[in-house]
């Protein structure tokens, strides 16, 4: 299916947030995650399906005033 | 020091952690200054290059209190999910809440902070609103369960200073026990130490010293003007009067004339 990942087009087999991350190369990192605009919490992203043309944002820590 | 949600603070410094010339700098900032909080963000990290990730080895190498912003937010939906992303992120309930207004002043949109206030109130956060010096949004954002404001000085990155005195002083006038921070607009050293001689508790600044030639000395220029506005106000200073007044005693002066 394909979705966008952090405003990228992406395609991919995952079919849920986690599978998206490893896939992805997050692994491990410190990171949170919206799908559409809503937070997915670390607990519920092995829940989280994924459907075509979803948006998802991962996000870390960065610098900010 | 008054508390800050429970947390007493070593220093009335809180300094943000962007566009410092380098990491090595940034930390330096920190511990010359021994600025007490830091303030952090949340942006699109890559897979590949995890960027995020050593930055936030550095900030947790610093053992400060990290105070995560919702800056760029627009909205409320937008701000009240970057801070529950925050939230997980970086394992605090702190949040510097930044709804936007207006893009070319950054000032803040004041209704729709409120509004978010309400929500992460509910949602067991700490807020602390950016804001500006107006009383009723003060009022309101207490009444939404905020128990920090943070006026800006000036607009964000500005370096102008305290731009409205009288609105700064009526709201430390009206909220004798709320915790006030100068967040915002601020340049130089002295003007910290305005903030505190007017009874501010603390003043968070970023770009007068990130940007400055030498960031890690401004940093400790500005932990020194805070500390100097600090003892200044617990002085109880004279009022200042239009005429002159002697200091040296009149009384048993020669006459010599």
């Amino acid at each position: 299916m394909n979705i966008q990942l952090n405003g990228k087009p992406r395609s991919t087999l995952a079919t849920t947030l986690a599978q998206l991350l490893a896939e992805a190369g997050f692994g491990s990192a410190t990171v949170a995650t919206a799908v559409n605009g809503a937070f997915v919490p670390l607990a519920l992203r092995t829940r989280q399906d994924l459907k075509d043309g979803d948006q998802i944002e991962v996000l870390a820590p960065m610098q900010g005033g | 020091m008054r508390d800050f949600y429970g947390t007493k603070l070593a220093n009335g410094l809180m300094l943000g952690t962007a566009q410092f010339p380098s990491p090595a700098i940034l930390a330096e900032a920190f511990q010359r200054s021994g600025a007490s909080v830091a303030t952090v963000s949340l942006r699109r990290e890559s897979g590949a290059g995890r960027a995020g990730q050593d930055f936030w080895a550095l900030i947790r190498d610093l053992g400060v209190r990290v105070l995560p912003n919702t800056a760029g937010c627009h909205s409320v939906k937008e701000a009240v999910t970057t801070a529950h992303m925050a939230r997980e992120v970086f394992g605090t309930k702190w949040i510097k809440l930044e709804v936007i207004g207006e893009a070319d002043t950054l000032q803040p949109d004041v209704f729709g902070l409120v509004e978010a206030a309400r929500i992460l109130v509910e949602d067991g956060f700490q807020v602390f609103p950016y804001t500006t010096e107006d009383l009723v949004v003060a009022d309101r954002l207490l009444n939404a369960g905020c128990q920090v404001l943070m006026p800006w000085g000036a607009p964000i990155g500005s370096g102008m200073g305290l731009n409205n005195l009288f609105g700064l002083r009526a709201l430390r006038a009206h909220f004798p026990d709320t915790p006030l921070v100068i967040d915002a607009g601020l340049g130089l050293p002295s003007q910290a130490a305005q903030a505190m001689e007017l009874g501010f508790d603390a003043v968070l600044l970023n770009t007068a010293v990130a940007r400055a030639g030498d960031p890690a000395q401004m940093a400790e220029g500005f932990a020194a003007a805070i500390h100097a506005g600090q003892l200044a106000a617990r002085a109880d200073p004279m009022e200042p009067r239009d005429m002159a007044a002697p200091s040296t005693p009149v009384i048993g002066k020669a006459f010599l004339s």
